[in-house]
Formats: C-alpha cells, sequence, structure tokens
C-alpha cells in the first residue's frame, strides 16, 4: 500500500523532498510500485545546479522507465551512492536508505503537502 | 469492457498489480518482477495465460484446411503432438503465431495471441469453408495455467499422483491426458520463458482448484505466481518473438528469422504442391534478401533499449538511423540490457558495433545471436 509521512512535501512527479538542511530528495512509493524492480538510477552529480521543474536523471526498471524531475533549485551536495551501488534499495525503503541525493536549497519549486500529494496520487 | 478470467479473485488476493493486456485485467506482477523472473529461471514459476485464445478445428479435412490456412504442414503433425506455426495474410504477413496441438486424427486445437484471437477465428472460419471441417472458439471457456521452471516437472507430478511418468516421458511440444483433481486435462510440455515447463488446459470451472492446488504443491519448491512482466523479460531472455513487437502484419516470417515456420515443400494428396494462403508471396521472399533482419542487441551500458527507439549506425554525432527496436529490457539473468530490433541486412552481422538512440543519446550496443539466454542441459 501506497504511505504518504505527514513530515514531507511532495511534486506532481512523485519525488519527495524533506525540511532538513541540506534537504534531502527521494521518489515515492506511489512511483516504485508503479515502476517495478528499478535496476538503474542516473541522478545529478555532486557540485550540479539544479532547477525545479528540469528533468535531471532517470529512474529506469526492468519494465519501464521515468524521468526525474527536481523539486526545488540548488545545489547537489551528496549523492547516494549506495542506491546507485543498489537501486533495489529505493524499492524497500524509498523514503529512507533509498533517498537520491541532497541539495544546496536556493528556491523550492510547486510542492504539495501529504494530503495534497495523497488524493493526487490516489485521483 | 475488459475481460476477466476466472483467476482475477486469486490475483487479486495474492495482492498482485493488475495490467490492461489485449482487453484483458491480467496480473503485471506480484510482487517483485526480478524475483518472479528469477524464481523461474532456479525453481519455477505459475502463470495465468487464460486470456489466449483457443480455437477448435474438428473433423474430417480439419488436417486439409490447416495445412491451406496456415503456413506449416499440420497434416504430418502427429496426435499426441503440439507445433509453433504462423497465419498469414495473402502478402506473406504475419497475422498471428500459434501453437498447434492435434488431439485426435480429425480433432486439432489453434492456440493464438490474445490481441488476435477475434481475427484468426474469423480468418480460419473462412479459410476451412470448402473443406468437411468446423471451427469454433473455445476460449470462452478455457483457462490456461502454465507452470514454468526447472522444477515444474516435480510440482505438476504432485497434483498429478502416479502419474510422474507419463509427464516425464513426454517430450517438448508434446501434449498428453493427465488425471489431476480427478478430471482429465490436457498437459503439454510448452512454454514461453526458455525453461523446462507445462501448460495446463482446463474448463475455467477447474480454475480456481488447479491454481490453488499448484500454489500449494509448488510453494514449498520454490514455486512463485509470476506475471506478465516477467513472462515478457524470460521470453526475451530467451529470444522468443511477441506478436505486436517482432511479428505483425508487415513482417513477414522471413524476416523475423522464423522462416523454418513456411513449409513451401507440402503436398496435396497428388503430390503437387499445396496452395496454401501466402503461398505466393513467401515463395519469393525465400531466399531473397529482405530489407531488414531481426538482431539480437547486447547493450555495453547500463541504460536499455525500448520497443520503439531508433538504432543507430554509431554514437557519434553523424550517425544515422539503420533499424528500430522490437523489445529491449534490463536482463535480470544476464545483467546487462539485451534487445531485439529490425536492423539493414548490412549491419546485422554478429560482432558488428551499433548504437541504440536512448531518450536522446547514443549509447552503445552490439550485435549478438540469440537467444540471449539458454538454459543449462539437466
Amino acid at each position: 500500500m501506497a504511505t504518504f509521512p505527514a513530515n514531507l512535501r511532495y511534486t506532481a512527479e512523485h519525488e519527495w523532498v524533506d525540511d532538513s538542511t541540506p534537504t534531502t530528495v527521494g521518489i515515492t512509493d506511489t512511483a516504485t510500485e508503479a515502476l517495478g524492480d528499478i535496476v538503474y538510477l542516473e541522478l545529478p552529480t555532486v557540485g550540479t545546479e539544479i532547477e525545479a521543474g528540469a528533468v535531471i536523471g532517470e529512474v529506469e526498471s526492468t519494465k519501464s522507465v521515468s524521468e526525474l524531475f527536481s523539486p526545488v533549485s540548488g545545489t547537489v551536495v551528496e549523492v547516494n551512492q549506495a542506491a546507485i551501488d543498489d537501486p533495489a534499495l529505493v524499492n524497500s525503503d524509498p523514503y529512507g536508505e533509498g533517498w537520491l541525493f541532497k541539495v544546496q536549497v536556493s528556491a523550492e519549486g510547486e510542492l504539495l503537502d501529504a494530503a495534497a500529494y495523497e488524493a493526487l496520487a490516489q485521483g | 469492457m475488459s475481460n476477466q478470467t476466472p483467476l482475477l479473485e486469486e490475483h487479486l488476493a495474492l495482492g498482485a498489480s493488475l495490467t490492461d493486456f489485449a482487453g484483458w485485467q491480467m496480473p503485471l506482477r506480484y510482487t517483485s518482477d526480478i524475483a518472479e523472473h528469477t524464481a523461474v529461471r532456479e525453481a519455477a514459476g505459475l502463470f495465468d495465460l487464460s486470456h489466449m485464445g483457443e480455437i477448435a478445428v474438428v473433423g474430417p479435412q480439419a488436417a486439409k484446411a490447416l495445412d491451406h490456412a496456415l503456413v506449416g504442414n499440420l497434416s504430418a503433425l502427429a496426435v499426441g503432438r503440439a507445433r509453433y506455426t504462423m497465419i498469414c495474410q495473402e502478402d506473406g504477413g504475419v497475422i498471428d503465431d500459434l501453437v498447434v496441438y492435434r488431439l485426435a486424427e480429425e480433432r486439432f486445437v489453434v492456440v493464438a495471441n490474445a490481441s488476435n484471437a477475434p481475427e484468426v477465428l474469423s480468418e480460419l472460419s473462412q479459410r476451412a469453408e470448402g473443406f468437411t471441417a468446423h471451427v469454433y472458439d473455445m476460449s470462452a471457456d478455457t483457462a490456461l495455467i502454465a507452470v514454468q521452471g526447472p522444477r515444474a516437472l516435480e510440482i505438476v507430478a504432485i497434483v498429478a499422483p502416479g502419474q510422474r511418468p507419463v509427464l516425464e516421458a513426454m517430450p517438448y511440444y508434446a501434449w498428453a491426458t493427465v488425471r489431476i483433481l480427478g478430471h482429465d486435462m490436457i498437459v503439454s510440455r510448452t512454454g514461453y520463458t526458455g525453461e523446462d515447463g507445462f501448460e495446463l488446459y482446463v474448463p475455467n470451472a477447474l480454475a480456481v482448484p488447479l491454481w490453488r492446488a499448484l500454489l500449494e504443491a509448488g510453494s514449498p519448491l520454490g514455486l512463485v505466481p509470476a506475471g506478465l512482466s516477467a513472462r515478457d523479460s524470460l521470453r526475451l531472455e530467451a529470444g522468443m518473438p511477441l506478436y505486436g513487437n517482432e511479428l505483425d502484419r508487415t513482417t513477414t516470417p522471413f524476416e523475423a528469422g522464423l522462416g523454418r515456420v513456411v513449409k513451401l515443400d507440402k503436398t496435396d494428396d497428388d503430390g503437387a504442391p499445396l496452395d496454401f494462403v501466402g503461398r505466393a508471396a513467401l515463395e519469393s521472399r525465400k531466399g531473397a534478401q529482405p530489407a531488414r533482419v531481426l538482431v539480437g542487441l547486447q547493450g555495453l551500458g547500463r541504460r536499455a533499449a525500448r520497443a520503439g527507439y531508433p538504432v543507430l549506425n554509431g554514437t557519434d554525432a553523424e550517425a544515422v538511423a539503420v533499424g528500430t527496436v522490437t523489445s529491449g529490457v534490463p536482463s535480470p539473468t544476464l545483467g546487462f540490457p539485451i534487445a531485439l530490433a529490425y536492423v539493414t541486412p548490412e549491419l546485422s552481422g554478429e560482432g558488428t558495433e551499433l548504437a541504440v538512440d536512448v531518450r536522446g543519446r547514443a549509447e552503445p550496443f552490439r550485435v549478438v545471436p540469440f537467444p540471449f539466454y539458454r538454459r543449462p542441459k539437466s
């Protein structure tokens, strides 16, 4: 079953961000359940300037591939190498060990709270 | 309106994600595509294939009608055996790929892909006119359950007590009547995964008890229910074509590398060449260089090619399109991307370095023989 942690905020494209500094970015279990087993992650490298709403990577599963959109603008300061090495982490723990990267945020994009995202994802 | 198999409630109870496939609500996966794929390679998987079409062709001239309607030589098919064949248009284009079973001298069952079943039924009915043969659809009453994997024999033998010798003696592409749950069922040694396995044809009413019996018998041996996602990656590793991807009405069996199914040497009662639908077109194609040929591709990077992506003659900026990917997946068994693609014949040689345009970036691929995966000899 899909979950919608209340402490996170979300994009309509199924990314999540937390409220820490730097901000952690991942994808939701709604996304991972739709994708199936993730086998390859292409993520921005440390130092990359990213812009909210832009395509910054991709998430590939056995069945399909999906683009990764940046939820915020800023500079990538850390990338989850463990998830790149073992993308199954994103399936097993999308809100925890399967996080994707961290950003020093300069501006936020359009973010939804948990209730709004749940309504969208369940709709 | 979406069609449902008699096993839909079972799939939902097992937590399946459903997908629409050719108008049917089918299980895409139960838990994990890769776990289901791996279970079939290492132990066994249980598949609901009840969406497939089953069409009976019955009568004194049933064999003759099929010889005329299909590209294969069905008169030569022995009772107890099954054969992979195709039904083509007059111009040689493939309407569907089929498995035909000879149940008795005058009784055949044609198994068609779900998406093509109505068309195959209509074509067979028309093509059988003039023969003393009756064509009718059994699809709505027939469920099909497959057990695939190295432990398939053990598992089917558990639900068919005392009949292990029958199952063991069954050659590949043969069938036998096997008594299971108090009913005689048609069980064939066929499949679409590259593994040993069996397919069980049963009336709808027996589908749920059979499914549950197989799951119960097989679970301790590593059997898991497997969805269409695993089925697709398994068949692709095994180099088997999927209608709609590798085969369609604009493709002849020769371009798909399946010219062997076209039996131009079949003859009528007088020994004259038998005039089957598509013969003239296919005869002229045989031996001629096709404009494109189906090749296997191995990805040298990690990004997978997918159906519809352009094949390029190199990774540099001047590279031009030389073909199209028909199926592609990151191979769970092999650990690298594999794909089938149609390319121009001059670039189809083994070892040719090509590229695939993967969402705007040229990724290197190499032409390799397929099947990509062959099961170890037991």
